[in-house]
């Protein structure tokens, strides 16, 4: 085999050098995120103060900590995937035993004084870990279905021990994103037909073991007039909110919906509702073509990385918030079943942004150490 | 092989290019499905947003702005003169607040402190405490008193939450006096509701009685509404828009206020009731009826025990005696049957008739009041005297069904077309009535009838009609709607009534009969003569009994006044003034009162004096007092 000499990179170690290698148009789009998020909180609060002046402040040191996750060397991140990994499943393991209850769950822990919710970390870990296992990987390997299952049981594991906090959307959502991770790494295609034909016989038996409150919600997403004060009116209302906004919107700071209080949590999960209703269906659909630059900005990442982790690790990260994005706005306009799921560096909120961030820092590792090949050094 | 060095140690270059390529394919794959996906959102969201645009923002619209009605106030009812019978009187109410109120039982223990404040309604402001959102105020009392209301606004800093408001009620000025005819309202029940929202506010009330109900239409007004902001939770944020409502047009009355109380005066304690007419107009001057109530009282609901005092009283003071009362004429009917037999040439103005004190048919025996009989009368006699046989044997001649037409066309025996509710048409027999009960008409039925006795049954408000409209010649209709708004109704003028088709001649002869019973030598009732000689009063008395006197009974000295009061003669008295120019006609009926001539015919007399004095129908020309309609009480508003 001839192999042809080539100009290998070193992985970079001057701090300057590595900055110069930061996807800056990357951070921009970030930022212009957050200031979306700014502007809609100001309206939500009447105020800065109440949510947008925290939410700017937050931003900013969650970005310094990006950049300092992505000035971390690519290895490292790949050897720390499995205790990660590890890690969140047993903050799983302890938010069951010990984690409180909120809205009828039990979904948050207190680490370091801030709450957080450990599904959030552990979709980051369960990227990592799927990457690590398949960046090791040969074509042939993958089609062999004794390959493939360990990842299958890699994701089911926190799969199961989220639905039994429960929260069935953040379920789903660690399922499809994990399936993105293993279908980007090449397994056969109609091995994943074969698991999509068991979940849809599987569906009705879930759907029995459902907790009242998850049934509610589906029977309500199917039809919302049904309960029109009970768990139909959060949809009803921000379906209102939206529709109201028309082609321009209400204008900033005149959202009787919002204002008015008639939008539940519009300052958390309905946030793209209010932004619907004060800046119409342009304002919406600028703010859904920038959700999609940075989930594309994040294949863009995965195309341009040189090994097999970094393509994995990008893509199921900016998949992961391409899936909080599309879950979120499609739980606004009722088209999905409401899931408790944020709009990503727009709705308040510390703890989900805190797990993007560090996911995109991640990201932006990949993105500098991209020339970083197998044979490297 | 190169040695694997690093973490990145993977298979070979080969494998890594094959690699490289299978993902970006995948990569590719999904970027399009999230395009795809993300795609499909905006087409939704366009379709709601736009396509569908319109109809959520009606919803939004709907969700924001809340409605709200405001209660006009109700039309007042005032006199001819503008004198106010029912009005609104300012309504202080306390008013708590729970939200504003950090400890409710500590406000309520120092409200009760200033303001009585009973058990049973502590009770029930807890009770609506946990029944409405927090900052709806609850009504701790009604009809504060000036002082009770300047108590809690001095100890406000102590009453956290507690608020006076100011609504209306209705108010009647003369209780009991005009309660009959002005009539009172309630509190809507749930049909009214039904049929017209605006009830359902507070403090409205719907008439139920009398003019009340009646002119309900022109007093109730229309309603006023504000638009209002309101969040999620119902809470105003503020007033958007408001349209005053049309306040309640203000009803005046043919009503003398002052002449009412007069009559009511003179009828003292007597279960009576008295009406007097413009005799030219039909104009209702007063109506009366005693004994009466207090109609406020069915604005705050009327307790059992005086519901039950007022049923079981056997003068029957919730019932309008004056225009539901019903009684046999007795002889204040003689001159009907005068002008029937006239018409029909059985009588003429100088025949005679001898009454020996009885007349005799087959085998019944009529007897005349006086035992031994007026010998030879004409017509003018027959009147004076208040001769029975003479009118036994005109009413023989003459026939019932004329009589009964004649009785009609004068106002007896009809209901009359007056704005009140409940009115009475009471009955002049004839023979078609009979039958239809299954009975032959009987010659002895005509001959008392001839009399004002048997089935025959009128009103008080009857008699006044007829006898003004055989005192001026005119089908005039007894009217108690003078004016609505300012506005004055048709009627007011005698020139409004058709002339009643009969000859002067006739009614002269009548009148001149009616005259002589008062002020000729011999006449029944020469006790009813006024004191001012210039001005001269024309009437007839009337007894009717309640039952039949027996034979025995009058054999042995029968005097009805030891009869017990129930089963003793109505006494009753008609008469007009001034003779030679009548402007007035009264009614009276004494119930169980005896004699006419005794205890009907100086009440009679008093009323027409304080009719001529008073002389309400020279101030028909005025212009209505009617007031500022903007001086009454601002609108009950939203709170």
């Amino acid at each position: 085999m001839i192999v042809q000499p080539r100009l290998i990179r070193r992985p970079t170690v001057l701090i300057t050098a590595r900055l110069w290698r930061v996807n800056w148009f990357y951070v921009l789009l970030l930022c212009a995120l957050a200031s979306v998020g700014y502007v809609a909180l100001y309206s939500a609060g009447g105020a800065p103060e109440l949510y947008a002046n925290r939410h700017i402040i937050r931003f900013a040191v969650a970005l310094v900590m990006m950049l300092a996750i992505g000035m971390v060397d690519l290895r490292l991140i790949e050897r720390l995937a499995w205790p990660l990994y590890g890690f969140s499943v047993g903050l799983l393991v302890l938010v069951l035993r010990i984690g409180h209850v909120g809205k009828g769950a039990q979904r948050w822990i207190m680490i370091g004084g801030q709450e957080m919710q450990p599904s959030e970390l552990m979709k980051i870990a369960l990227v990592l870990a799927l990457a690590h296992w398949f960046h090791k990987a040969s074509h042939e390997r993958i089609g062999n279905p004794l390959f493939v299952l360990p990842p299958v049981l890699m994701i089911l594991l926190p799969v199961g021990l989220i639905l039994k906090e429960p929260n069935l959307g953040t379920a789903v959502i660690t399922a499809l994103l994990g399936g993105a991770v293993m279908l980007a790494s090449g397994v056969r295609l109609w091995k994943f037909a074969l698991v999509m034909i068991g979940a849809g016989i599987a569906a009705p038996l879930a759907y029995s073991h459902l907790h009242d409150y998850q049934r509610a919600r589906i029977t309500t997403f199917l039809n919302p007039e049904s309960d029109p004060l009970g768990a139909g009116y959060n949809i009803i209302q921000s379906r209102i909110a939206l529709g109201s906004g028309g082609m321009w919107g209400q204008g900033w700071l005149q959202g009787s919906q919002g204002h008015l209080n008639f939008l539940p949590e519009k300052q958390t999960d309905f946030i793209f509702a209010m932004i619907g209703e004060e800046f119409g269906f342009v304002g919406a659909a600028a703010l859904m073509a920038l959700l999609m630059l940075i989930v594309l900005g994040g294949v863009w990442i995965a195309l341009r990385s040189r090994n097999q982790f970094g393509r994995l690790v990008a893509l199921g990260i900016s998949f992961n918030f391409f899936m909080y994005a599309v879950v979120n706005i499609a739980m606004v306009m009722g088209a999905i079943p409401v899931g408790g799921v944020p709009l990503p560096l727009v709705s308040h909120g510390g703890s989900a942004m805190l797990t993007v961030m560090f996911g995109f820092g991640i990201l932006m590792s990949v993105h500098v150490h991209r020339d970083s090949t197998a044979e490297s050094d | 092989m190169k040695p694997r060095r690093g973490s990145f140690a993977t298979p070979g270059r080969d494998q890594e290019a094959r690699r490289a390529t299978g993902f970006r394919r995948r990569a590719l794959l999904i970027g399009a499905a999230q395009i795809g996906a993300m795609g499909y959102l905006a087409s939704r969201l366009y379709r709601l947003q736009i396509t569908e645009g319109g109809r959520y923002a009606t919803m939004a619209e709907s969700n924001r702005v809340s409605g709200r009605l405001l209660a006009p106030p109700r039309g007042r009812i005032i006199d001819r003169a503008g004198v106010v019978l029912a009005g609104n009187r300012l309504n202080w109410r306390a008013l708590l607040i729970p939200e504003e109120t950090p400890d409710i039982a500590a406000a309520l223990d120092a409200f009760a402190q200033l303001v009585p404040l009973p058990d049973h309604e502590r009770a029930r402001v807890e009770r609506e405490m946990h029944k409405h959102r927090r900052f709806i105020p609850l009504m701790l009392r009604e009809f504060l008193s000036w002082e009770e209301m300047a108590r809690i606004e001095v100890n406000a800093p102590d009453l956290p939450g507690i608020v006076v408001d100011l609504g209306t009620t209705r108010e009647y000025p003369f209780g009991p006096k005009f309660a009959h005819m002005v009539g009172y309202v309630a509190p809507p029940n749930e049909a009214d509701v039904a049929a017209d929202p605006l009830l359902s506010l507070p403090g409205m009330r719907v008439g139920r009685a009398g003019i009340e109900f009646s002119q309900e239409a022109s007093l109730h007004g229309s309603a006023g509404s504000v638009q209002l902001e309101v969040n999620a939770v119902g809470r105003v944020i503020r007033e958007i828009s408001r349209t005053e409502g049309q306040r309640g047009a203000d009803v005046a009355l043919t009503i003398d206020a002052e002449l009412q109380q007069n009559v009511l005066d003179v009828l003292g304690d007597e279960s009576a009731s008295a009406v007097v007419l413009d005799a030219r107009n039909g104009e209702v001057l007063a109506l009366t009826t005693t004994p009466s109530f207090d109609p406020s009282l069915f604005n705050s609901g009327v307790s059992g025990a005086q519901w039950k005092e007022w049923t079981s009283n056997r003068a029957a003071p919730l019932i309008n005696k004056a225009t539901s009362g019903l009684y046999p004429p007795g002889s204040t009917f003689k001159m009907a049957v005068a002008l029937a037999a006239l018409e029909a040439r059985t009588l003429t103005v100088n025949d005679h008739i001898n009454c020996p004190g009885y007349l005799d048919l087959g085998d019944t025996r009529f007897h005349c009041w006086s035992k031994n009989g007026h010998g030879m009368l004409n017509l003018r006699g027959g009147l004076k005297n208040s001769c029975d046989v003479f009118f036994y044997e005109v009413a023989r001649r003459t026939g019932i069904d004329k009589i009964a037409a004649m009785s009609h066309r004068l106002g007896l025996g009809v209901p009359l077309d007056i704005e009140l509710p409940g009115v009475r048409g009471g009955l002049i027999p004839t023979r078609e009535w009979r039958m239809a009960r299954g009975h032959a008409w009987n010659i002895g039925d005509t001959i008392v009838t001839g009399i004002g006795q048997g089935y025959i049954q009128v009103s008080p408000l009857q008699l006044a009609t007829y006898v003004a409209r055989l005192s001026t010649g005119r089908i005039i209709q007894p009217h108690l709607v003078r004016a609505v708004d300012g506005r004055m109704r048709a009627g007011a003028d005698a020139a409004d009534w058709p002339v009643l088709d009969i000859p002067e001649r006739d009614l002269r002869a009548v009148r001149e009969g009616m005259w002589a019973v008062v002020n000729e030598q011999g006449g029944t009732a020469p006790i009813a003569r006024l004191a001012n000689p210039v001005v001269q009063l024309a009437g007839k008395t009337g007894s009717s009994q309640v039952r039949r006197v027996s034979r025995e009974q009058r054999e042995h000295g029968f005097k009805s006044e030891n009869l017990p009061w129930e089963f003793r003669p109505h006494a009753l008295f008609v008469c007009f003034a001034p003779y030679d120019q009548p402007r007035y006609s009264v009614a009276v009926v004494v119930e169980h009162g005896n004699a006419g001539a005794a205890a009907a015919a100086p009440l009679g007399r008093d009323i027409m004096q304080a009719a001529l004095r008073l002389d309400p129908a020279a101030r028909a020309g005025q212009k209505l007092a009617l007031g500022d309609p903007r001086a009454a009480v601002p609108t009950g508003g939203a709170r």
